[in-house]
């Protein structure tokens, strides 16, 4: 298997879809390029009163939560020894390693002094969480490029390959211990918002809502992925797979629920549910749509039919995005007194990132060994 | 000790002085979209305070009151604690001062201030955070803040924290015009800028609702609780594994035995 696919040339096929991911990351390049000669008050609709805006909301928030995927994965199946997931084991940690590529990218061209980025290490503000955040992705990004080592040494480097195959027990309990942390502190940046960020978004557990979403997004993103994967590259995984993995995030996202709606009742804040206002339908909405409906596919019948458990899984990715859009901007509208609807180049830009990483993924598909047996059998 | 500053809006005539003070000092220029003054005084990058003026009825006439804003130099600041590089740091004077060396620019602060007063220069290619500093290097050289010196009507009076909320008190109880509050005594964990006002706060612009209870304790708590949690959570999952990783291999074991022995008894 090894030697098959060092003997395989390197290839990119360029097909379609392809093409459009292709001209928005090029119209993004150009974006970028803008942005970091101008600023940001003339390329985004960010100011005084939304320091924060859709970058911090989608490319930071959402790509962290959906780049879950890994670390629950990796959890479940070396951790867990739920032997049976194995075939999405490579497909979500690459989804992850990537996406935290990016969420990097979308923040150096968030901050105003990306060359300080580094600051940080040698300046420490140790009460700050987002001070946890950043060391924690900084070194998880770093496991994950050294977990990947293992695949890309199936192929170059091959010397190599016996020690990432060494050190990858001790790369995965660190690749998991890390994002636990930096995926609850991401909520926790929230906790000083007590009067900002509307009640029904704040909460004094509210890093134990983005962990535990972070955690189901994952089976749901590899259900996402592995629709999109068989068609591209024809490689399918079970159904009874899938459905398992949807059922082990099923029941983190029913104790979800669960708590949320008792950390809802125990502040004394349920009533803001039947305000009528727009938050109220926002928050009904985000529950609706992201948690009631999957729990339905996922614990009826529904859950045994492959294109259910891809509404399943869109839906939760859905819901998580509409959950951090909400935390990061509809809920702190109210106190900032104005309106924010991120501008067209912000959502180019935002765009372009995911567009790139969808590009990069692809070509790693195509000529490492992630999707398991079957990609070679059509790779040759 | 704390250094702080008792404003007594009832004696501000909306002069301007000490916005003028404040520019000359900290050489900030002067913006057309952002007024210093009037109805829609703003804070801005290149404003560090404003007197905002207030149309208000009292007693069926109409008054107008004059507001200076500025950063309150929490005793428990939000912006601080929130700054991952240190570029924001109370310092012994209880003055909240910014580093822009340090800073990385990812706006925090600005998210995290109660009282929404850091601003971002947001027309640069290279912004950094913008606020009132007290005039730091005046205060540690025994000197009062330069709006405060300059102010012709001694709206403003400079000293220690505690000796000032004692005369706030005594402002209050001998004179029944004062609304009984000291605002900026308990909001958000206490400000060293205390304001005291014969009109309601919130027809002011001065928003009430604000906890007593600082922000930062939440994310103090969380984070003196999270080296200890990831430590053992690591653990966890370090026993976790080598324990289903020996089961596996006992059951895989057990597995090739019987297959033997079967074998064996087949032949």
């Amino acid at each position: 298997m090894l030697n098959d696919i060092s003997k395989q040339k390197w290839s990119f096929t360029i097909t379609p879809v392809r093409l459009i991911l292709i001209a928005i990351s090029l119209a993004g390049f150009a974006l970028i390029a803008y942005r970091l000669i101008t600023g940001l008050g003339i390329v985004t609709n960010m100011n005084d009163e939304w320091p924060w805006g859709f970058w911090i909301a989608f490319d930071v928030m959402c790509g962290v939560a959906l780049a879950g995927g890994g670390y629950a994965t990796a959890f479940l199946i070396y951790v867990l020894r739920i032997d049976c997931l194995k075939p999405v084991a490579r497909g979500a940690m690459l989804t992850s390693l990537i996406g935290y590529l990016l969420v990097a990218v979308g923040l150096l061209l968030d901050v105003g002094q990306w060359f300080n980025f580094w600051r940080p290490f040698v300046s420490w503000g140790h009460s700050s969480v987002l001070f946890e955040v950043f060391l924690c992705i900084t070194a998880y990004t770093v496991v994950q490029i050294l977990e990947f080592g293992e695949i890309f040494t199936e192929r170059v480097g091959k010397k190599y390959h016996n020690f990432f195959k060494k050190i990858m027990p001790a790369l995965i309990i660190i690749g998991i211990m890390i994002p636990t942390m930096h995926q609850a502190s991401l909520g926790a940046l929230y906790l000083m918002m007590d009067g900002k960020l509307y009640p029904l978004w704040w909460s004094p557990i509210i890093f134990l809502f983005f962990l535990m979403s972070s955690f189901f997004v994952g089976p749901a993103m590899v259900v996402v992925e592995s629709s999109l994967a068989s068609k591209a590259f024809g490689h399918k995984i079970e159904t009874g797979v899938l459905k398992k993995l949807v059922r082990i995030g099923g029941w983190v996202m029913l104790a979800y629920l669960v708590i949320k709606v008792c950390d809802l009742i125990a502040r004394g804040k349920i009533g803001y549910l039947t305000d009528g206002n727009i938050e109220s339908y926002l928050f009904i909405a985000e529950i609706v749509i992201g948690i009631i409906i999957p729990l339905i596919i996922c614990f009826s019948r529904l859950a045994n039919n492959r294109a259910w458990l891809a509404v399943f899984g869109v839906l939760t990715n859905l819901g998580l995005i509409f959950n951090r859009l909400n935390v990061v901007v509809t809920g702190m509208a109210r106190n900032a007194g104005s309106l924010y609807l991120p501008a067209i180049s912000e959502v180019i830009i935002s765009l372009s990132l995911v567009a790139i990483g969808a590009l990069v993924y692809l070509f790693v598909c195509e000529n490492f060994p992630v999707l398991g047996k079957e990609t070679h059998k059509y790779a040759n | 000790m704390s250094k702080g500053v008792l404003v007594d809006l009832t004696k501000c005539i909306g002069c301007g002085s000490c916005y003028v003070a404040c520019k000359l000092y900290n050489e900030n220029k002067w913006s057309d979209k952002a007024p210093v003054n009037g109805k829609a005084a703003k804070l801005a990058d290149e404003n560090w305070t404003v007197v905002k003026e207030y149309n208000i009825s009292r007693d069926n006439c109409n008054a107008l009151r004059f507001v200076k804003k500025q950063c309150f130099h929490c005793e428990h600041p939000s912006c601080a604690s929130a700054c991952f590089t240190s570029a924001l740091r109370k310092t012994e004077e209880g003055v909240i001062v910014y580093r822009s060396n340090l800073c990385v620019g990812c706006r925090y602060c600005m998210v995290a201030c109660p009282f929404e007063i850091p601003k971002f220069e947001w027309g640069k290619a290279f912004p950094v955070v913008t606020k009132c500093m007290m005039c730091y290097f005046r205060v540690i050289n025994n000197e009062k803040p330069s709006c405060v010196s300059v102010c012709p009507t001694q709206v403003m009076q400079y000293g220690d924290r505690d000796e000032l909320l004692v005369e706030a008190k005594l402002r209050i109880d001998s004179n029944s015009a004062y609304i009984k509050h000291i605002y900026g005594e308990n909001e958000a964990g206490g400000t060293n800028w205390l304001y005291l006002s014969d009109v309601p706060f919130a027809q002011l612009g001065f928003k009430t609702d604000i906890s007593d209870k600082p922000a930062a304790a939440y994310t103090s708590r969380y984070m003196s609780l999270t080296p200890i949690l990831g430590a053992a959570w690591g653990l966890v999952l370090t026993g976790i594994y080598f324990i289903n990783k020996y089961r596996k291999k006992n059951a895989a074991e057990k597995q090739m035995k019987a297959n033997d022995s079967e074998g064996g008894n087949n032949a």
